[in-house]
């Protein structure tokens, strides 16, 4: 600690906020409370600067079981079962150390998930680096990849969808964003608020060592920079084999009914989960420090609070069932004691043996978190950097070329093929064979498609529009497997909130993602904010990364991305209106600029209704959505995955106001790219595009029209593992 | 038939194994592993994971069960004992199969569907394959002896070898062909929905040598 400067100061807190806590005490703090206070005011547990904000989402809706403020949030897929799911970020301890980093991020998001007692059946991940070419990035790839699939094919959780992208402004802040999908029988949820005075509270799974101190503050809510290296020790060490025996031992208490409630450890450990859960049950609780199983006998009452190692979870038990919760733990081989009480009041207490360490209204402690209202400005340009990639006067083929090999585009199979993806039997289709990921429900005789987005370059384009079109292409994918939303859950990735551009960056997405909710009809059941991403050069590209839910009849009907059939005819539906802003092209050739096209969210919203009924009713062979790269490249995908090629023309999109270029290569919300039989594509109202056969992935467009071998095509998008 | 699905803390693919032994005969039923009680069990799945967090080395832990003491006793007795991926390399390590299985060639876990050769009738079998230690190793002259008395089960079909087994081996049997493991997962392949029913052919064969 620097000399001079106030410990508060050290610990994340300012002036004002260490005067409130005065305040609120009537006194100074000692060492375990403002530890303690420090953490749970720090931006990551208390969303200081966002909470205001998230307010205008709209979380309400028939199909939601449990909403934002619980563990994970839940919706009904009937016949008494819901779907639980989460997003949440470990970016910062990626940066500094990314196999551990993400391998815990995993373990973090599991454990909220089978915290309110839904068995984990799917993982997804959304993950950000900076460019292929930086070998940073390429660890931070390598590293995060690993530690995800470490964790998630130990624990026997299939990972079976995510995104990847490679963007410049992630160089020094990787995003790694982990999300985790349950399935529970609805009436054994549980809810983490703490209830019954004289109950105990019980720690259990791993002991309690020196490992994560300080995390959520020192870590996770400050920029990173120089010396870095220095905090490798604030990153968390994962076991997955002993979070396996803790999720398994958990599952069965809870259905056995011996727990009253159930909290995760995460960040800043047992101060922030006693805090929620007494805040939560309006109680107060007991903790002696001193009844905390330990990896070292000599740790501090502070450390013991903080600490955030890894595989615990907090439960409240009745005294009379304390012995036989204990021997199931036993019977898992995993740690338990109990380490206090539920009182009545609402004070938490810490203490060692009989002396009181530490003593905090509850309230104070987890609620009287000053919450900031933004300063937002909108920048006068392009804050960013824009390297151009792509020679000038490129051929259209050599144009497709570059697209289909760009990282952000090119098969993620190096990564995929790192995850199993099948165990839990339930995987319909696995990842690449589909817009969205499937997973058989057959308890609830139905099944549930999953997808996650969130093009950060389009968002730095225009916040507003690119969140919205984040939420569309989720909406667009689950339509692509015949699936209709039940619920969004988000994780908002962003730079500095007291910088007047990343403020309005903020701003105007959270703003973007309540009208896209709105306009289609779908709650928000719960999210995380990630704030202060930032590294030497910057911010991050505003990245809200959005994870939909959807629910569809019949497994057996899933139309795939590929291809299927010779003759078979290729048509576009929906309002598509391809522009080169924000596109993939326009990245390539240095062309990046503020500003998207407005998109009309009714009209897309409509098209996935006609998608999502023809999927249902087995009319299709195919359906891709037009994404990044454009219709071009949405055609080569489905080309390349079907093994066969295609004569398109895509002039007709000049009625569209599009140049040939922007046909071929332009991005925006809204398209379906899909093919079938020819009269069913006109009922459906399709523009002809043209017809599947050939060993060719032909194009017309004018001056621009392009012809590559499908082999050529196959080879460009299937480079990434040769490059990582 | 009635199988056992042993369950070890750090198990992953038991309820698969269940399922699929539920598919494949006439019921089934978990068996923990400080458990000794096979009764009414006719068949025996040891089943992928990380048993015991395959601490120390895959399956090094798990062969000292009191559950594996039952199923070597089982084996001898001529009950079919099919082992899957960490199963597999559970058998290899007590001594019940030959063989053992080490880190992949390219030293990374890899979930692919693979195509399998079965070496008695060469029939073709498409089931998922997924590991970080699959690489079957046995020495020259153990693997000759295997090979002369039709001991290897399957195959990695042409270019579906990708943890570099020696002599493209997937799986093996003992003498008698009641116990047989292989790295690939067969009850993963028991559903069309989920990507293919060839898993269950992998169930006929080793139950089929005891029949």
């Amino acid at each position: 600690m620097t000399v001079g400067t106030p410990k508060h100061r050290e610990l994340g807190l300012t002036d004002a906020e260490y005067e409130l806590i005065v305040e609120k005490l009537g006194r100074e703090p000692n060492d375990v409370e403002l530890a303690m206070f420090s953490l749970l005011w720090s931006e990551h547990c208390a969303y200081k600067h966002s909470r205001k904000l998230l307010r205008r989402l709209p979380t309400e809706g028939e199909r939601v079981v449990m909403g934002p403020g619980e563990n994970a949030g839940a919706v009904d897929v009937g016949k008494g079962f819901a779907v639980a799911f989460k997003v949440e970020s470990h970016n910062h301890p990626s940066a500094v150390e990314p196999f551990e980093g993400a391998a815990t991020g995993v373990g973090g998001i599991l454990r909220d998930v089978f915290a309110i007692g839904a068995r984990p059946i799917a993982i997804l991940d959304s993950l950000r680096f900076g460019e292929l070419d930086s070998p940073r990035s390429r660890h931070l790839l390598d590293g995060a990849v690993r530690g995800i699939g470490h964790y998630g094919n130990s624990i026997g959780v299939p990972t079976v969808g995510g995104e990847i992208y490679f963007e410049e402004p992630y160089e020094h802040n990787c995003l790694v964003n982990a999300m985790c999908i349950g399935f529970a029988k609805t009436k054994d949820m549980v809810r983490a608020a703490a209830a019954g005075p004289g109950n105990a509270i019980v720690l259990m799974g791993a002991s309690t060592g020196r490992d994560g101190i300080g995390g959520a503050s020192v870590l996770a809510s400050a920029e990173l920079g120089e010396g870095d290296e220095a905090k490798r020790p604030t990153v968390q060490i994962g076991d997955p084999f002993e979070e396996s025996k803790l999720l398994e031992c958990c599952l069965e208490l809870l259905a056995k009914g011996l727990l009253v409630s159930l909290q995760d450890l995460g960040a800043a450990g047992l101060t922030s989960s006693a805090g929620e859960m007494a805040s939560a049950g309006g109680v107060g609780i007991d903790i002696d420090v001193a009844a905390v199983p330990l990896r070292e006998a000599d740790m501090e009452p502070f450390e013991i609070m903080v600490s955030e190692s890894q595989e615990r979870m907090l439960a409240v038990v009745e005294p009379a069932r304390v012995a036989e919760v204990r021997a199931i733990c036993e019977m898992w081989q995993t740690g338990s004691a109990v380490i206090g009480s539920v009182t009545e009041g609402g004070a938490i207490r810490i203490l060692r043996g009989d002396e009181v360490v530490g003593e905090m209204p509850v309230e104070a402690l987890v609620d009287g978190c000053p919450l900031y209202d933004l300063e937002p400005a909108e920048p006068d340009g392009w804050i960013y950097g824009n390297r151009a990639t792509l020679a000038e006067g490129a051929s259209s083929e050599e144009e497709l070329l570059a697209l289909l090999g760009a990282p952000s585009i090119a098969s993620k199979r190096w990564a995929f093929e790192q995850y199993d993806w099948i165990v839990g039997s339930r995987t319909v289709r696995r990842p690449e064979q589909a817009d969205a990921a499937v997973l058989n429900l057959p308890e609830a005789g139905n099944a549930i498609a999953v997808s996650i987005d969130g093009n950060g370059r389009r968002v730095a384009c225009d916040p507003y529009e690119g969140t919205i079109e984040a939420v569309l292409e989720c909406a667009q994918n689950l339509a692509c497997v015949g699936a209709e939303p039940l619920g969004l859950t988000n994780c908002l990735n962003f730079g500095n909130p007291e910088k007047p551009t990343g403020a309005w960056q903020l701003d105007r997405a959270v703003s973007g993602l309540a009208d896209a909710c709105n306009a289609l009809g779908v709650p928000v059941v719960g999210g995380n904010v990630s704030l202060y991403n930032e590294g030497p050069e910057g911010p991050i590209y505003p990245t809200p990364v959005v994870a939909m839910v959807g629910e569809l009849p019949d497994p057996a009907q899933v139309a795939g991305g590929a291809f299927l059939a010779a003759g078979d005819a290729i048509g576009l539906i929906g309002p598509f209106e391809p522009s080169l802003a924000g596109s993939e092209l326009a990245k390539q050739r240095g062309e990046l600029k503020m500003g998207l096209p407005r998109p009309e969210v009714a009209d897309v919203a409509a098209a996935c209704e006609i998608v999502r009924d023809a999927v249902r009713a087995g009319k299709l062979s195919s359906v891709h959505d037009v994404s990044d790269g454009g219709l071009a490249v949405a055609i080569a995908e489905c080309a390349i995955a079907g093994g066969i090629g295609c004569e398109t023309n895509v002039e007709h999109l000049r009625e569209r106001g599009a140049q040939p270029e922007e046909a071929l290569f332009g991005e925006g919300p809204g398209g379906f790219l899909v093919s079938g039989d020819r009269a069913v594509l006109e009922e459906l109202g399709a523009v002809l595009l043209g017809t599947v056969g050939g060993d060719q992935v032909s194009i017309g467009a004018g001056d621009r029209s392009l012809s590559v071998k499908l082999a050529e095509a196959h080879g460009a998008w299937a480079s990434l593992a040769a490059r990582v | 038939m009635i199988w056992g699905v042993l369950q070890f803390p750090g198990s992953c693919d038991e309820r698969d194994a269940l399922h699929a032994c539920e598919v494949h005969g006439d019921g089934a039923r978990l068996v923990w592993h400080e458990s000794r009680d096979l009764d009414g069990v006719d068949g025996i799945v040891v089943p992928g994971g990380f048993s015991y967090g395959d601490y120390l080395r895959a399956g090094a832990i798990a062969r000292f069960s009191p559950a594996m003491e039952a199923v070597a006793e089982a084996a001898a007795g001529g009950a079919p004992v099919l082992g899957i991926c960490n199963g597999f390399q559970v058998l290899c390590e007590a001594g019940l199969l030959p063989g053992a299985l080490l880190r992949n060639v390219e030293l990374r876990f890899r979930c692919h569907q693979v195509d399998l050769i079965d070496e008695r009738g060469g029939e073709r079998l498409s089931i998922p394959a997924k590991h970080g230690e699959g690489r079957y190793y046995a020495p020259e002259a153990m693997l000759d002896d295997l090979e002369a008395n039709g001991k290897i089960a399957y195959r990695y079909a042409e270019g579906h070898n990708s943890n570099g087994s020696v002599r493209d081996v997937a799986g093996v049997t003992n003498e008698r062909g009641n116990v047989l493991g292989l790295m690939p997962h067969p009850e993963h392949a028991v559903d069309p929905l989920t990507g293919s029913t060839d898993g269950l052919r992998v169930f006929d064969r080793v139950t089929q040598v005891t029949a």
